[in-house]
């Protein structure tokens, strides 16, 4: 075996020994860069892992040499590789813009520790993306999740605690419920690599135990990825947990969730079953519809801007949510593709406020009165992701949403187009109250506010132009979407016919 | 048959527990009766009628699953590993706002929301 066929673990396995190591350290400096290092060295791995999936098919790893289904399996397909790509490059990038930022609201005293629990979070939805096997997915998901509990935790508000609580509650709740739902997928298949159960469930999908665990499964993958109603946890854990911890979750954790439901639906139980045989596919809709109007609502009304964000990705799961209820191939192609075109904006965005942060200690919205001149370049790339979050055209929202609005237009469901459309009616309102204090506002006298320091700004411009870039040129975001597709709908004509 | 209805008992009874306790503690046991009947339906489903306990013994044809309790094994980390952290954020809440009481902490939060509104 050559060093690259080791690729796959070395993703997982890189973040997972550099923590503890982190942690070691009491300079929160050395712990930084050896973080910074190991994500950036992760985000290597993944692209070379990427390239070799496109150009050779699905990459397999069998851990320890143990050969599936005795083993614990890594599998690597494009939309894993792809999700993959997003959590390591957002992981990477905002390491990279966090050290002040961090420094700004972290004592020195925890810092090396929030650096290994960042690793740990990443490596946990790191392993989420790649494992092939469904326990697996349990142990990962759990490690991610109890990481983002204490990371949210350091928030500077004691509000932070409370949600950190919160969410412990939901997740623990949510993981609980996958962990059953995987037993009764073993009890009636005897298998736990997620092929082989693909293989063995079609024989016995018509038994209570395996709607039961289907149910199971949906609500805890729901809980974790908030799906109206189940969101509940989201918007707190996002306005209070440190500026980039917002940026990092906000981008990855829920999509990482998605990703894994994604898997567990199609790749395991098939459209047929899924969004077919289970009235999954109305659920979905009405959820992703209600999620969008009630989300984008509240978001117009909030006063913190990082809480008004956290309410939109309520709403942008919506959308996602609905691209996958259409269960067609152009719906979830373009749930995939908002997936990574979600990831990329509302990184940015965190970001941004995490650099506003940084000057003026604050994300009420009437404190960026004035932010528009004095921090020019930070507003500039909160205008145009906030444009993307919208969807004008040029923008990668605009493309996701495009494809969204053709997908409900495909089976004649001209209403809920014109919904989407509302909601992104909503969005303009929301991100529009932004901007209109950024720009329009007197600012506060006697307040001097510098622009943000240059290395919160490149990885923050990164995002913003490949938000402009992936809204022009849509063959590689979109082709690889709809590759992705094509892989978890083998028999994409047959399945999509029995969905609907 | 009857240990699978004492998991679901138990499950139910958790989860009550952690909807309608206000005290987080108690909110934190509730979760682990939760998890702790997860527990118990993988091991019963392991168990094979008549089936002896997986090691290898002379005279004995059939073995129990071992699978499900080595999955079991890594939950109970994973629970343990949830209380502690639960545990350790009460501590935190408790040191913040003096109280453990769900209403308590809610009725402090909305003061600090209205003192900031009317400071501005």
């Amino acid at each position: 075996m050559s060093f690259s066929d080791h690729f796959p673990i070395l993703v997982v396995l890189i973040p997972l020994l550099v923590a503890p190591l982190a942690s070691l350290f009491t300079k929160g400096r050395t712990a930084w860069a050896l973080a910074l290092a190991a994500t950036w060295s992760s985000f290597l791995v993944s692209c070379f892992l990427l390239k070799d999936v496109l150009a050779n098919g699905t990459v397999r790893y069998y851990l320890g040499g143990w050969e599936p289904p005795w083993g614990i399996e890594y599998r690597v397909d494009v939309l894993g590789g792809f999700v993959l790509l997003i959590v390591t490059a957002i992981a990477a990038l905002v390491l990279t813009f966090g050290r002040r930022s961090i420094k700004s609201e972290i004592p020195e005293r925890r810092k090396s520790i929030f650096y290994a629990a960042f690793l740990l979070c990443f490596t946990g939805l790191a392993g989420m993306t790649i494992t092939g096997d469904a326990f697996n997915v349990f142990v990962f998901l759990e490690i991610s999740s109890l990481s983002s509990y204490a990371l949210i935790s350091m928030g500077r508000d004691r509000r932070a605690l409370n949600a950190a609580f919160q969410y412990l509650i939901m997740g623990s709740i949510g993981a609980t419920f996958i962990l059953i739902g995987i037993g009764f997928l073993y009890m009636m298949t005897g298998t736990l690599n997620m092929d082989d159960l693909a293989e063995r469930l079609p024989a016995v999908s018509d038994t209570n135990t395996i709607r039961a665990g289907f149910a199971f499964l949906t609500v805890g993958f729901g809980l974790k990825l908030a799906l109206f109603p189940l969101h509940l946890w989201l918007p707190n854990a996002y306005a209070y947990a440190p500026s980039a911890v917002s940026a990092f979750l906000a981008a990855t954790a829920t999509k990482v969730a998605i990703y894994s439901l994604l898997r567990f639906l199609l790749g395991i139980f098939g459209a047929g079953f899924a969004l077919g045989a289970m009235p999954l596919d109305m659920i979905l809709i009405a959820l992703g519809l209600a999620a969008i109007l009630s989300a984008s609502l509240v978001a117009v009304f909030q006063k913190n801007v990082k809480r008004m964000l956290a309410y939109s990705s309520v709403a942008q799961i919506g959308y996602i949510a609905l691209g996958i209820g259409l269960a067609s191939q152009i719906g979830l192609s373009a749930a995939v593709l908002h997936l990574f075109n979600h990831a990329m904006m509302k990184g940015a965005l965190f970001m941004a406020l995490g650099a506003i942060a940084f000057r003026i200690g604050s994300s009420r919205i009437e404190d960026f009165a004035g932010l528009g001149k004095r921090m020019p370049f930070t507003m500039a790339a909160i205008a145009i992701a906030g444009l993307s979050l919208i969807g004008i055209p040029g923008t990668a929202g605009f493309v996701s949403k495009w494809f969204l609005v053709l997908g409900t237009l495909e089976q004649g469901l001209w209403p809920l187009a014109a919904l989407i459309l509302f909601g992104s009616f909503l969005a303009l309102i929301y991100v529009g109250r932004i901007l209109e204090s950024a720009y329009f506002g007197t600012p506060k006298e006697g307040v001097e506010v510098r622009e943000a320091p240059i290395e919160m700004l490149i990885p923050i411009w990164i995002l913003v132009i490949a938000n402009i870039y992936f809204g022009l040129h849509t063959d590689f975001s979109y082709g690889l979407a709809e590759r992705a597709v094509m892989d978890l709908l083998p028999t994409a004509q047959t399945t999509v016919e029995v969905a609907q | 048959m009857y240990n699978y209805w004492l998991a679901v008992f138990l499950m139910m009874a958790g989860f009550y527990v952690v909807i309608a306790q206000g005290n987080l503690v108690k909110k934190i046991i509730g979760l682990g009766m939760f998890q702790t009947s997860v527990f118990i339906l993988y091991i019963s489903m392991g168990k094979v009628e008549g089936g002896s306990a997986p090691i290898v013994t002379e005279g004995v044809e059939a073995y129990s699953n071992p699978v499900p309790h080595v999955l079991m094994l890594t939950a109970i980390v994973v629970g343990v590993a949830t209380t502690a952290v639960g545990l350790s954020l009460v501590v935190r809440i408790n040191e913040a706002y003096g109280s453990v009481e769900e209403d308590d902490i809610q009725e402090l939060d909305n003061e600090l929301d209205t003192i900031q509104e009317s400071g501005l």
